[in-house]
């Protein structure tokens, strides 16, 4: 497995299925070539598939820039007692594919994660991803706060607040986030409004006169006929 | 190169297959007529689980539905947006206008928001009521019929009101109103703010045996495989196939030019098919023009001939003149009261369950069209974005903004389905120097001269804009919320959106009874050549401030029943 497969698979082998297994059975035979990274159709037109069969097969990171991402990835969303953390949910795959399709994200994230190394570099004497738990998260919260960061610091500032925005975002378009989030939608079903307890709760109801004017959803596979006065008589 | 031609007759050719060319092709083939459809993108079927979005995760996609792909997110169906890799456009003088094509048989049907407003008595005579620009030469009481029409035949629901110039219909029963519209109808009318259901091409009701009642889902934009919304696909071409109308469709064919003889009377269409790269022409009794207002104004002004020397029908000048899009902006609030909410199922229809017409008098303001309101927010499926800015809300809570670590967790939680908005929709003045024409020395890469874009929103429209986003105030400030980002002012146009980008672009091909003053009669047809039909909404006199989908298919029927009626009496032959 050549260093190029070998990113791929950390990265997208989530993505891709089977990928990621392939490619650690054949380690040390360097002479196989790359396996091409498919990502299941989702409704593409032909020229889309292949826009995203380009970026998916780029690969943008290098082992540090990526490594680095996860770490940050995960101090920003670390697993609790219900759900994993935002590597489990396979942020740092999604964050190199978006940076791919996203251009403008590029320079922000390698040039962020260099300053981020310099500033750890002056402090440690060392990259961050070497530096332990104390020391990592000194360096967040002079970078996480905005309105409270230091001057000569905000490049940092910006650069965590796009960490921490395509963390979230990654995280909560997730299977995982979305279930952690409790967003119950995405399905079939029949809309009757809110429910009682809900409007109970706001102190709000639905009135009379507007409700007259909504779906009998019991009679909503009747065909709609009516009168010559527009009224519904079914 | 040699022009391919068929040696078939059709009765009629249609360019386009949206509202306006489905509609034709509907009408036009029960009248037993021989029809060729052009489309310049693919089939599609909004069924076909081959290209179907509808009910996809957002991690279905890499980008998880980011817009970089398609310009309303991955799983909006619009194949096309702003801007078409090879089909370029142009702007002059320093101005904006972004013009949106979506490029697939349905058009821009099969995503749009299915507001479905029929145009009231007093927005065919704007022109006498404000002195500005012309009225139009017919009046609601002759579209009427045809909207009864296209109410029964697609579907709409709504509320019957007896509002004067938004008139009722035959209306399937609406959905019951989300929480935050609850919000949003308290808290306008204690700003004296008029609230009803919204008026949406959605089947809360089964109409046919053909199509389904809607599953609630919310993805209207997604165009709906059980046809529960109207697309033109769905909703018209494909029941005039199924009722064995003679419909030849030609799709991925993009039209340059109508073809004319040596009388000025169109004889065909020229055609390049997208995929051999040849051209093609195709003869037809009568051409009907349905591919948008700035597309039908390329083709007839690309249509040049010895006796249409400015192009076909141009003969008062006026092809690209007038064009005009509805005004759009917009004002987002957090509301306290929504934070920590229950999580329950609301995706409801495909947008908004409730609105707000135009409800004062523009005598008395200082600009002189209206407005509507729409409303957003809710519980809505997570996307791309989500989480962006993370918890930036704490502010107005006395909470620390930014960090990291769990907590994270729990702000996100704590305000999902927090924020909504107010989107409003206006009416702009039609002005004779907002126009589209032929970039002269600019094609596309199918060898098509490409349009030049000239627009300048006017004080009518900054006015209106400023005003609603005072209204925007009113109704967040009666309602405890807090307002989002800053009022826009001057500097921005008061946050005005830039002409095109809320996709009703209209009145290129104006209707009018002088042909010095406008393209197309009152039948829509060309008043220098009769065998040339416009049912798109290029011939609107003006839009009003509703949207044009029901009135571009209420008169694209009225065009239609005319045509048939002319081809009886042989006026046409």
């Amino acid at each position: 497995m050549n260093r190029r497969d070998s990113i791929k698979s950390i990265l997208l082998g989530s993505l891709a299925g089977g990928v990621a297994l392939q490619g650690c059975s054949t380690e040390g035979a360097s002479e196989v070539a790359p396996k091409e990274i498919t990502f299941p159709d989702y409704g593409r037109t032909s020229k889309e598939q292949l826009r995203d069969k380009v970026l998916l097969n780029e690969v943008f990171f290098n082992e540090h820039e990526i490594a680095t991402i996860a770490v940050l990835c995960d101090i920003i969303l670390p697993s609790n007692e219900n759900f994993g953390s935002a590597t489990d949910a396979e942020v740092p795959a999604f964050v190199e594919f978006i940076v791919k399709d996203i251009e403008e994200y590029q320079l922000p994230l390698r040039g962020g994660i260099m300053w981020l190394d310099n500033f750890s570099n002056k402090l440690y004497n060392k990259e961050f991803i070497s530096c332990d738990e104390l020391e990592q998260k000194n360096i967040c919260d002079q970078i996480a706060y905005p309105e409270e960061t230091e001057l000569e610091l905000l490049p940092g500032e910006k650069f965590f607040t796009n960490m921490r925005n395509l963390t979230l975002t990654g995280y909560y378009t997730s299977k995982m986030g979305i279930e952690d989030l409790g967003y119950k939608g995405n399905g079939p079903n029949i809309w009757d409004g809110i429910p009682a307890e809900v409007l109970e709760k706001h102190g709000l109801k639905y009135d009379e006169e507007w409700l007259a004017k909504c779906v009998n959803q019991e009679n909503r596979s009747n065909i709609a006929v009516w009168d010559d006065d527009g009224n519904l008589t079914t | 190169m040699q022009i391919k031609e068929a040696t078939e007759q059709f009765d009629v050719i249609i360019v386009g297959s949206g509202a306006g060319g489905g509609m034709a092709t509907k009408i036009l083939s029960e009248a037993g007529l021989n029809i060729a459809v052009i489309e310049a993108g693919p089939f599609f079927d909004p069924a076909d689980p081959k290209t179907r979005t509808q009910l996809k995760w957002p991690y279905e996609s890499p980008r998880r539905g980011a817009s970089s792909s398609r310009p309303f997110g991955d799983f909006d169906m619009a194949y096309g947006g702003w801007d078409i890799e090879g089909e370029p456009y142009t702007h002059k003088g320093g101005t904006k206008f972004d013009w949106f094509r979506s490029r697939m048989l349905g058009g821009r049907t099969n995503h749009w928001g299915r507001i479905s407003l029929r145009f009231g008595p007093k927005d065919f005579k704007r022109g006498s009521i404000d002195g500005l620009g012309e009225d139009w030469p017919i009046s609601y009481e002759d579209v009427k019929p045809y909207y009864d029409k296209v109410d029964k035949l697609i579907g709409v629901f709504g509320s019957k009101e007896n509002l004067p110039n938004d008139p009722d219909g035959f209306f399937l029963p609406a959905p019951k109103p989300r929480l935050h519209e609850l919000y949003y109808i308290k808290a306008a009318r204690k700003a004296n703010i008029p609230v009803y259901p919204s008026r949406l091409s959605i089947l809360t009701k089964r109409i046919n045996n053909d199509r389904g009642a809607c599953f609630y889902c919310g993805q209207c934009s997604r165009s709906c495989s059980v046809y529960a919304d109207f697309s033109s696909g769905s909703c018209l071409i494909f029941p005039a196939q199924k009722s064995g109308g003679q419909i030849r469709l030609y799709t991925d064919s993009m039209v340059r030019e109508v073809v004319t003889d040596p009388s000025g009377k169109a004889t065909g269409v020229v055609f390049i098919n997208k995929n051999d790269r040849k051209e093609y022409k195709l003869n037809a009794k009568v051409i009907v023009l349905a591919a948008s207002a700035c597309s039908t104004a390329r083709i007839l002004l690309n249509s040049k001939s010895k006796v249409h020397r400015d192009g076909l029908g141009n003969s008062s000048g006026l092809v690209g003149k007038y064009l005009h899009d509805s005004t759009g902006t917009s004002r987002a609030a957090f509301v306290p009261e929504l934070m920590n909410r229950k999580r329950y199922n609301e995706d409801g229809v495909g947008g908004m369950h409730v609105y707000t017409p135009w409800w004062l008098d523009n005598k008395k303001l200082n600009f002189p069209r209206g407005y509507h309101l729409e409303i957003w927010g809710g519980l809505w499926m997570p996307s791309y974005g989500i989480g962006f800015g993370a918890n930036g809300l704490n502010k107005f809570i006395g909470e620390q903004v930014g960090g990291y670590g769990n907590r994270l967790r729990d702000d996100i939680k704590k305000f999902y389905g927090a924020v909504m908005g107010v989107s409003m929709r206006g009416e702009s003045v039609p002005m004779e120097d907002n126009y589209c024409e032929i970039d002269p020395d600019t094609v596309d890469e199918w060898g098509i001269p490409v349009l030049r874009f000239h627009y300048n929103w006017t004080k009518y429209e900054k006015l209106q804009a400023k005003h609603s986003h005072e209204i925007f105030e009113e109704i967040f400030d009666s309602m405890g919320a807090q307002l989002l980002g800053n009022k826009p002012n001057s500097e921005s146009d008061y946050g005005l959106d830039a002409p095109g980008r809320i996709i009703h672009e209209v009145g290129t091909t104006r209707m009018g009874n002088d042909p010095k003053k406008s393209v197309t009669n009152k039948y829509q047809q060309l008043h220098d050549a009769d065998n040339v039909f416009i049912v798109d909404a290029g011939p609107f006199v003006s839009q009003a401030d509703k949207n044009p989908t029901w009135t571009i298919l209420a008169l694209s029927w009225r065009t239609c029943d005319y045509i048939i009626s002319e081809l009886k009496k042989q006026n046409i032959s």
